[in-house]
């Protein structure tokens, strides 16, 4: 089964999207900032990660460029998922090394979608 | 809405446009047609064919004909279908073709993310091939579709289905919550008001034709004359481009499969156009 890694400040975001994952058959882990974040990929680098962009302690892009400079960091999928739609912010996030990108409000079907051009259908 | 007015709908559908009213699907109706009331003027979809029975004016009918039929759509929808048109077919065509510029047509494009789908694959083929002309054509019944097709303006939720994100920002500008295709990408598409079910003896010669996701919702003697139709506007070595529910060999002998190619037809050798 595939791993997916949600990090996200917002509990309801959370589990709104473990709902929409887990029917893709996606095994889930949560963290609520980057930190908390790096630390599961440090243990285990998941397949996928679905990723905030605005949180405490370490915000997502932190988190993303932190990420791809570990070993095996540039492992996973990254999927921004975030209310950051400003065509630069979209940039900086590709050129940090993100994946795909989905601007909230978001849905299965979007999340969907998203994943499929990750390559990860 | 009372029996006679339904009848009328799927009456006016099916002559007008060949479109499949199905008479018991009534909350269909009425949420197509609310709207329309509404925009009209008319307090209900009751007195909206009142007055249409009364007036009976062309406008009118065709604004009630296109309110039914189906909108839906997205960017590279089924996206097995444009990587094929991308690494396959143009780069085919484009070897064929040389100078000679490559005429594409979206069918029953709707809002118009199929065309443009495809006028982004040419913008990124042109660099490829920098020679190569692609000519894209969009149409569709609805003149509402078409004007928002013409205007290239999405909403964030229409970019999200099927767009990826490197497209997006490559191809589009932000305009407050909405995003708008670029001039160039926008430049690449003419459009054309055209009803598939009328006579598409004109409608001139194209090397690809996608029309996919309509023919379902049509009536089946439709569906074969307008497949006969394609096959017309087709050269021997075009293609058309279908959706995997279109089986033509079970109402044509006008297209071949184009073997091992989900939804890839091309013109059956034995078949006459009709003159």
């Amino acid at each position: 089964m595939k791993t997916c890694l949600l990090v996200d400040d917002s509990r309801v975001i959370r589990k709104v999207a473990r709902r929409i994952l887990e029917d893709l058959g996606y095994e889930i882990a949560e963290a609520s900032d980057g930190l908390e974040a790096l630390a599961w990929c440090r243990a285990a680098m998941p397949d996928v990660i679905l990723l905030d962009w605005n949180m405490p302690v370490m915000n997502g892009l932190d988190f993303l460029r932190t990420l791809r400079a570990e070993p095996g960091g540039d492992g996973p999928k990254v999927v921004f998922c975030t209310v950051e739609s400003h065509p630069d912010r979209i940039r900086e996030a590709l050129a940090a090394g993100a994946t795909e990108y989905i601007m909230k409000p978001f849905d299965g079907d979007i999340i969907a979608a998203k994943f499929e051009m990750a390559g990860l259908a | 809405m009372t029996p006679e007015d339904i009848q009328l709908v799927v009456a006016l559908c099916k002559a007008r446009a060949g479109l499949k009213v199905d008479p018991a699907k009534t909350y269909l109706m009425e949420s197509r047609l609310a709207p329309l009331a509404r925009r009209e003027g008319y307090n209900s979809i009751e007195d909206l064919i009142a007055g249409l029975k009364q007036r009976r004016e062309e406008p009118l009918i065709w604004a009630l004909v296109e309110a039914m039929t189906l909108n839906e759509t997205a960017f590279f929808r089924d996206r097995a279908a444009f990587d094929q048109l991308r690494d396959e077919i143009l780069p085919t065509l484009t070897r064929m073709r040389g100078p000679e510029p490559i005429r594409i047509w979206s069918a029953a494009c709707a809002t118009g993310q199929e065309a443009y789908s495809v006028a982004m694959i040419a913008e990124d083929a042109q660099g490829l091939e920098p020679g190569a002309r692609i000519d894209i054509y969009g149409s569709d019944i609805a003149e509402r579709c078409l004007e928002k097709a013409q205007s290239g303006l999405y909403t964030q939720f229409e970019v999200q289905r099927g767009l990826p994100i490197r497209q997006l920002v490559r191809h589009f500008d932000k305009i407050e919550d909405n995003w708008q295709l670029s001039p160039r990408i926008r430049q690449r598409v003419r459009w054309r008001r055209i009803n598939l079910a009328a006579d598409l003896s004109a409608v001139g010669r194209f090397d690809v034709i996608l029309c996919r996701h309509v023919l379902t919702a049509l009536d089946d003697g439709i569906r074969r004359r307008i497949l006969e139709s394609l096959a017309a506007a087709l050269p021997a070595d075009g293609f058309l481009m279908l959706d995997a529910e279109v089986s033509p060999q079970d109402l044509t002998d006008a297209f071949r499969p184009v073997s091992g190619r989900m939804g890839l037809f091309a013109r059956n050798p034995s078949f006459r156009v009709a003159a």
